[in-house]
């Protein structure tokens, strides 16, 4: 009956909006965005008329700061086109940001911030960083606020489909590969602990938003729980990316972003990605975090 | 044989119950599309009971529609939203004619008397104005979600919190697989609920529909204005309300769609894309009832 015709509801949607080889909503109905899964003309339609702003954090600590050029010049070229952005840039150096062409209606603010001793201490730390910033700055400036690594490019569109009240995306070392295998952190004695049997996704930190207010909530308790790890002497596994992990496993994401929207330049792409959109730039980590 | 909880769709122990390679599971503004099958019953039971909700139900029981009530609630008992709070507010010109039926706790039944209009498509398109109204003046305060439900109609199997949403539409039987030129849209260019040939992305059925309910008052206000305007302009849309909701929802997409088993009708063959019936006719006399 499907190859009749295409044009029904269902089955022209089928041939045009449809991906047979992922999942593209989870258990708790939450969409999975994937290139073919949506129609951007429909979702501009349905979101630039609210005259929304969507915020950006994104942190360039130390040497870090090299990454804010190519960051801010690929952002412009597909990051929200056509939206009011704020990027909101976190670093210990602000004469060392570049200045980058902007288009109207998108601005850069430079947020002074504490350089920590070790790699690991900034990454943690940058939970209790947005949540402040949100508290003292951007809840009144933005609608939505992605957060976001800095060391990236974007190479392909990240558009409305990304907007959600709580949005999560897949890491792309881990969306296929079994559940046994995530990253999570196992011991009982952290406050990320994952036991073996549950867990739904493996998240990346790298890349989360949502509503501010969202942003502001979830922050806050990411902050808690590893500052009580702290507190106990124990660091998670993969930082704030467990305590993130974590905490969407008890408050689902509203809305989670495949692969594409987290990419890794040094994995080869397989057949389920069919668009980068946001990916590492490739570098020398042990040059550059220290 | 170990857990593969990935996202490749083949077959797997852990996936293999969440997901629908026959259907659509989202739509193209990326809301998703409820079937058995898609959904974890338990993961959002854990996410919604928390949040202490309660649920309405607006129903019109008006002239003879009045002995579909006892059954439509019976087993909305049974089936609808249970664990949670329900608020059932039956809209009726007869309240005498209500049954009394046994309640779960936390679960009441609330009558709402209301005007009964001379023609059954007067009747029809007038709860817009009385759903929006009530909300308005009572529900507002009583209720998170409402669902505006005909009652007309048994529920079957489990209708949770997987139907929860801003704003729910859901696909009307008889027209989820048929092609797009075919859907009963209102085509005079005349009414205030036209969709011209080319556009559309599904039928609606009118006798499911709800959300948030601000969002449903928002909705049925709208809705409600465009039926006063095709009336004012001496026109009455091809199937009433349900053309003026297909309207609404082409221009302001619904974030969440309901599956043909929440609004089936029982006269039509099960297609294999129907794997459970949870909400449909009951088997009436049209001729004999709307008079």
């Amino acid at each position: 009956y499907t190859f009749e015709c295409c044009y029904n509801s269902l089955t022209f949607l089928f041939f045009s909006f449809r991906r047979q080889d992922v999942l593209t909503v989870t258990p708790w109905l939450a969409p999975i965005v994937w290139e073919g899964t949506f129609n951007a003309e429909i979702l501009d339609s349905a979101y630039r008329p609210l005259n929304l702003t969507v915020g950006v954090t994104a942190f360039a600590i130390g040497k870090y700061t090299r990454f804010v050029g190519r960051f801010l010049e690929s952002a412009e070229k597909h990051f929200m086109k056509g939206y009011r952005v704020n990027y909101y840039i976190f670093t210990d150096n602000p004469e060392t940001i570049p200045t980058v062409q902007l288009q109207p209606g998108r601005r850069l603010v430079i947020v002074p911030i504490k350089k920590y001793p070790s790699w690991q201490e900034i990454s943690m730390r940058r939970m209790e960083a947005i949540n402040k910033h949100i508290a003292e700055t951007s809840h009144g400036e933005v609608d939505y606020l992605f957060c976001l690594d800095i060391d990236m490019v974007f190479y392909n569109a990240w558009g409305p489909e990304t907007l959600g009240d709580i949005v999560a995306a897949l890491h792309p070392g881990y969306f296929n590969v079994p559940r046994s295998q995530f990253p999570y952190e196992r011991r009982s004695s952290s406050a990320a602990h994952i036991p073996d049997g549950e867990g739904d996704f493996y998240y990346g930190g790298a890349v989360f938003g949502g509503l501010v207010k969202k942003v502001y909530e979830f922050t806050k308790t990411c902050h808690m729980t590893i500052l009580t790890d702290k507190a106990n002497g124990i660091m998670a596994a993969w930082q704030e990316e467990s305590h993130l992990n974590r905490h969407f496993l008890s408050h689902k994401p509203s809305k989670v972003l495949s692969p594409e929207y987290l990419w890794d330049d040094r994995k080869p792409k397989p057949p389920e990605i069919h668009l980068i959109r946001f990916s590492t730039v490739d570098k020398d980590y042990k040059e550059i975090r220290d």
